[in-house]
């Protein structure tokens, strides 16, 4: 049973904070001043039976939560009303069923949406993280060998440039150039109206749209790659195993392959499932600037269009699917490192 | 983790950073953004809220004697508009990070000082809200409120705590456990006593060099948002800059000097704020800047380097 403690305790933990975002992600929706009830149905033209009827289609006509007198300061929902009939309940019954409401802008189940653009940036995001983990972990052993001289002050003052650029900025800058003098795509995931020949034609396709998100994405998190790398690399190669292979008359390309870089990945197991976070803001960025058909992409439009179901939806694919990563990353690093499953 | 406290008084600090070359040329460029933000007025050739008569022609104009870097899609200066943008990215940057400071400051020591319970409910919640991805909920929080300054400030201020909070936590754990405070507690001295003279100053000089790093984050976010369209369109900051060049036709017109001037001002007070940040946090907390592949001089043991 000692075996399965950890795991499970860590699973609990993410299903605590699974619940958390969904009750967060419900609240937030129907508390904050802009409520979708109001902000959805603007339009002056409507009369108020065609209001009355939206109200009724999207379920914003029955009260949110059941009255809780005592705990309820907000004053939201009647006391004359069936729990079950509530906003609240029926939310989750459809979450639990895979529902996610529909969308006020196209009309079409949310899920339906997002399960489309969910697969275009995992692959837009799963390129521009192999790309700058291998790029990062090489520039970062690079630097932590030749430690202070011109190519490590080189590397560092790069990674910390391109730490502090704003996402969607280089990505501005690039589609600036790339549009311009690289004859690349503005934008999307296709050329519209292109009659492909066959399916090598179409990936060719889609890979001249991906060239100039994917390096943005690439440039972005090298930085921080090639900074943890660098640091843990030093820590590495000052033990004295390192010293030892040296006096055995290992040459260097030897300990480094051998000795320090396998010892070096652990932290960059914790590291790029920390940066999930930040790779979805990445994303978000960059799908925006690209025109990316990306769960980003979606985010950014239903902000413009007030579409909250598909916003909410979006929200917890996003956050669910960082939750489920961090989770993964977390065993799989005790699977590595037996000792953190005694700590 | 250790702390020399020969190091910590702001003093020994600043000795230490002068040598830092890195925290020089990040405090002078930090310097100079803050400079520029309080003079703006007397900087800026034009006024950027006066009303302008404009013709076709002025509307994205390249640069000229007249306007140094162009005009933008409303024939207003380019240049009079980044001048002016510094104090709103700023201003968002301070008060921002002030709010996650207090926040993260206030959650580490309690967590850390306290211990037991305390803690793990406090560390259980702060892991919560590490997980949630800081920008879409930050883009959820802001679509839902009015647009406005006080806003995003906010927004980015309780969601940016989560790193300080965990990094005030462990210094006060190992601040808790040293001499001095054992024997204040001895003697009788009050949790609050001990908490605001004993670990308060010992864990200060880390929020500062920690504070400094969450204001180039709070920059970024704030740039971000309003890029995205959800800031007060009246204020312009240079993320608001770049929303109107990149959504009113800068990129079709090939009018690059709407596009770079605000994205360059906002890499400079960030690597500004990062440099400063990690002089800082090299001084507070040394790391081994050696090992036995180094060349030359440099090549010293470990044990060596930790007698010296």
């Amino acid at each position: 049973m000692g075996r399965f403690r950890y795991p499970l305790k860590k699973a609990g933990w993410a299903a605590l904070t699974v619940l958390f975002v969904i009750v967060l992600n419900f609240f937030l929706f129907r508390i904050l001043p802009g409520d979708p009830a109001r902000a959805g149905l603007r339009d002056p033209r409507l009369t108020q039976e065609a209001v009355e009827a939206i109200r009724v289609r999207f379920g914003l006509d029955k009260p949110v939560i059941n009255c809780f007198e005592n705990l309820n300061p907000l004053k939201l929902g009647s006391c004359a009303v069936n729990p079950l009939q509530t906003q609240f309940v029926i939310y989750i019954g459809n979450l639990l069923r895979g529902e996610l409401g529909i969308s006020y802008h196209s009309n079409r189940p949310v899920r339906e949406i997002l399960a489309e653009r969910l697969w275009n940036t995992l692959l837009l995001v799963g390129v521009g993280q192999i790309l700058s983990i291998i790029f990062g972990i090489a520039l970062g052993v690079v630097a932590a060998w030749k430690l202070r001289t011109r190519i490590d002050y080189g590397a560092l003052v790069g990674s910390l440039v391109a730490w502090s650029l704003p996402t969607f900025w280089l990505g501005i800058i690039l589609l600036f150039i790339g549009s311009r003098h690289f004859d690349l795509p503005i934008g999307g995931k296709a050329t519209p109206g292109l009659a492909s020949s066959s399916n090598w034609e179409e990936w060719l396709d889609i890979g001249r749209h991906m060239i100039l998100p994917t390096i943005t994405f690439t440039i972005i998190f090298i930085g921080e790659y090639m900074l943890i790398m660098r640091s843990t690399m030093v820590d590495v190669l000052s033990e004295d195993f390192v010293l030892t292979a040296k006096a055995k008359g290992l040459n260097t390309y030897q300990i480094l392959k051998d000795h320090a870089l396998r010892n070096s990945m652990l932290p960059m197991v914790t590291i790029i499932a920390l940066n999930l976070g930040f790779t979805v803001a990445g994303a978000i960025q960059i799908e925006t600037v690209f025109s990316w058909p990306g769960l980003g992409q979606t985010i950014f439009e239903a902000v413009g269009r007030r579409d909250y179901p598909m916003l909410q939806g979006a929200f917890l694919v996003i956050a669910l699917s960082v939750i489920f990563a961090n989770l993964a990353a977390d065993l799989f690093y005790s699977y590595l490192d037996p000792r953190v499953r005694a700590g | 983790m250790t702390v020399q406290t020969e190091v910590t008084g702001f003093r020994g600090i600043w000795g230490q950073l002068r040598r830092n070359k890195m925290g020089i040329v990040g405090l002078v460029m930090l310097l100079l953004a803050i400079g520029m933000a309080i003079f703006a007025p007397w900087l800026a050739p034009y006024d950027p809220k006066a009303p302008v008569k404009i013709t076709i022609d002025d509307i994205y104009a390249p640069p000229s004697a007249e306007h140094l870097l162009g005009t933008d899609d409303a024939g207003k200066d380019v240049l009079s508009n980044f001048i002016f943008g510094s104090r709103v990215s700023l201003t968002v940057g301070f008060f921002a990070s002030f709010i996650a400071i207090a926040i993260g400051g206030t959650i580490g020591i309690i967590a850390g000082f306290y211990g037991g319970r305390v803690e793990n409910g406090l560390m259980r919640v702060t892991d919560i809200m590490l997980v949630i991805p800081d920008l879409p909920l930050a883009v959820v929080l802001v679509a839902l409120t009015r647009p406005s300054l006080w806003n995003i400030i906010f927004v980015i201020g309780i969601l940016g705590w989560t790193g300080t909070a965990r990094l005030v936590r462990s210094q006060s754990l190992s601040v808790k456990e040293r001499k001095f405070v054992l024997r204040a507690k001895a003697i009788g001295g009050g949790n609050l006593y001990i908490i605001r003279r004993h670990i308060l100053p010992l864990v200060l000089p880390l929020m500062v060099a920690n504070t400094v790093l969450v204001i180039s984050l709070a920059i970024l976010n704030e740039s971000t948002l309003s890029f995205l369209g959800l800031s007060d369109p009246t204020t312009l900051s240079w993320g608001q800059m770049l929303n109107f060049a990149f959504t009113r036709g800068a990129m079709s017109a090939g009018a690059w000097w709407a596009l770079v001037p605000p994205g360059f001002g906002i890499v400079w007070v960030v690597l500004g704020c990062t440099l400063l940040g990690h002089g800082l946090e090299q001084i507070l907390n040394p790391r081994l800047e050696t090992h036995h592949l180094a060349v030359g001089k440099q090549m010293v043991s470990r044990s060596s380097q930790e007698g010296a």
